[in-house]
């Protein structure tokens, strides 16, 4: 059966992004659908069991899976629809096609938001596919949300946040990790991260990466090596670590399909991940009353995807004129200002300069 | 077997609704709900198929359902990601021994 329904912003990705520019643009009088393709609303908030950075009003000290459930309190309070196994799959001119629960509906939309998050790199090297080798973001989830230890004793590859954050959450879990693995010759990550695994007495190698995993139908061993002076594996500094388990924290890519599908402009940014939808400052694509927030456009974190999400919902809502020019600039820009918190000091420099050459490059196109 | 009981931020695991489902032929405990792979990770099952042509062994890797390396037969539908499909009572699960519709 088919049908057309009508929402005046359709959010695509109910994570963290995605709920806070629902919350926004409903209580602005929106009548608001968020759309997702898993079964629980939240993204990647819930399988976050650590204490958020920030200041105050960026919750820090609250771990993620508080404040995903404080997000879908307000969802609820403000009205948002949720639909949950619902998969956006076509991208027209303020239409979204979903298959839900089997059916096929067309959503017909005044605005719509693309929040669809990123997803894990993988790197490839001998025995890369063995099972064992995984995700560390599907590590996460399965160690905090579903409760189970894919693995008993775990290497980490890669010492950034992630890579430092799960090697931490696997020794909670009662997992044993033998090494983060760090190609570059220094940490990744924030230095606190880094200490408390140190503490535990797991040690992160730098200049040094996996050579292979080895195994027969499972992983079984991890091989480590070390850069010689020409930047290539030197075969004399191989050893190997009794494994069963990789770890792969090598960085996340927008997922930016739909927005690809609906034929937004894009610039690459390495710094941010790969290609992402050029926006404005309202988070306004180069297509008309289409909006991105969050991870879809550059990797950050979930404290400035929520941000933008804001960001997006208000705007979003200022367009169809629920809200005056006004007001909306106020809330906006209140909003811009605890972004450009987020975005300060040594960790944050680095993003706040790509983001805002993604401005850059969209206010020339409009020329 | 590997389940994560005892969790100093989390506290300890609810039990939920145990059902047991059918993997090549065996009979495994599970939580109802929760996804397929996790419930075969949590049995030591780490193997979830083998590839088409070389019969390589693949297991979960995304666990986002995005990269398809989980596949499975299940309740006779092929290529089902295991990854994102909650486990319920009964479910007869078979590793993805071939192509897509030749699976058996």
């Amino acid at each position: 059966m088919t049908g057309v329904q009508y929402f005046d912003i359709v959010v695509v990705g109910a994570g963290p992004a995605g709920l806070a520019a629902s919350i926004e643009a409903a209580r602005r009088g929106a009548k608001t659908l968020v759309v997702d393709e898993n079964n629980k609303p939240g993204g990647q908030l819930f399988k976050q069991i650590h204490k958020f950075f920030g200041s105050h009003e960026h919750r820090a000290g609250v771990r993620g899976y508080d404040i995903g459930r404080q997000l879908l309190e307000d969802a609820g309070s403000a009205g948002v629809t949720v639909w949950l196994d619902a998969v956006v799959h076509g991208m027209f001119e303020r239409r979204v096609a979903v298959l839900r629960a089997g059916r096929h509906i067309t959503v017909s939309a005044g605005q719509i938001i693309l929040a669809t998050g990123a997803s894990e790199n993988a790197v490839a090297f001998p025995g890369s596919t063995l099972p064992g080798v995984m995700g560390a973001g599907a590590i996460q989830t399965m160690i905090n949300v579903h409760r189970v230890l894919p693995g008993k004793r775990f290497v980490m590859l890669g010492s950034g946040n992630v890579g430092l954050i799960v090697s931490y959450q696997l020794m909670q879990a009662g997992a044993e990790v033998l090494a983060v693995v760090e190609a570059m010759p220094w940490i990744g990550g924030y230095g606190v991260h880094a200490a408390k695994i140190r503490r535990a007495g797991t040690p992160i190698l730098v200049g040094t990466t996996i050579s292979r995993a080895v195994g027969k139908g499972k992983v079984d061993g991890v091989v480590l090596a070390n850069f010689g002076a020409d930047g290539k594996i030197d075969p004399n500094s191989e050893r190997t670590l009794a494994a069963d388990t990789v770890g792969l924290a090598v960085g996340l890519s927008p997922l930016a399909e739909l927005a690809w599908m609906a034929g937004c402009s894009f610039v690459f940014s390495s710094r941010l991940g790969g290609h992402v939808p050029l926006h404005d400052e309202n988070m306004l694509t180069t297509l008309p009353g289409l909006y991105v927030a969050g991870d879809i456009t550059g990797v950050e974190e979930a404290s400035t995807a929520m941000e933008e999400g804001r960001l997006a919902g208000i705007a979003a809502a200022e367009s169809l004129g629920l809200i005056g020019q006004e007001q909306a600039t106020t809330d906006k820009n209140a909003v811009r200002g605890r972004i450009e918190v987020l975005r300060s000091g040594p960790f944050g420099e680095g993003r706040r300069l790509a983001k805002a050459e993604i401005l850059q490059q969209r206010s020339l196109l409009s020329v | 077997m590997m389940r994560v009981d005892k969790h100093p931020v989390l506290g300890d695991r609810e039990a939920g609704r145990r059902v047991t489902v059918s993997v090549d032929g065996a009979e495994i405990q599970a939580v109802e709900g929760e996804p397929i792979a996790a419930a075969l990770l949590a049995q030591g099952i780490r193997v979830m198929r083998k590839t088409p042509r070389y019969g390589e062994p693949r297991g979960i890797f995304c666990g986002i359902g995005r990269c398809t390396d989980c596949i499975m037969t299940v309740d006779g539908v092929p290529n089902v990601r295991t990854c994102v499909t909650p486990i319920r009572e009964g479910m007869i699960i078979l590793s993805n021994l071939d192509r897509g519709g030749d699976a058996e």
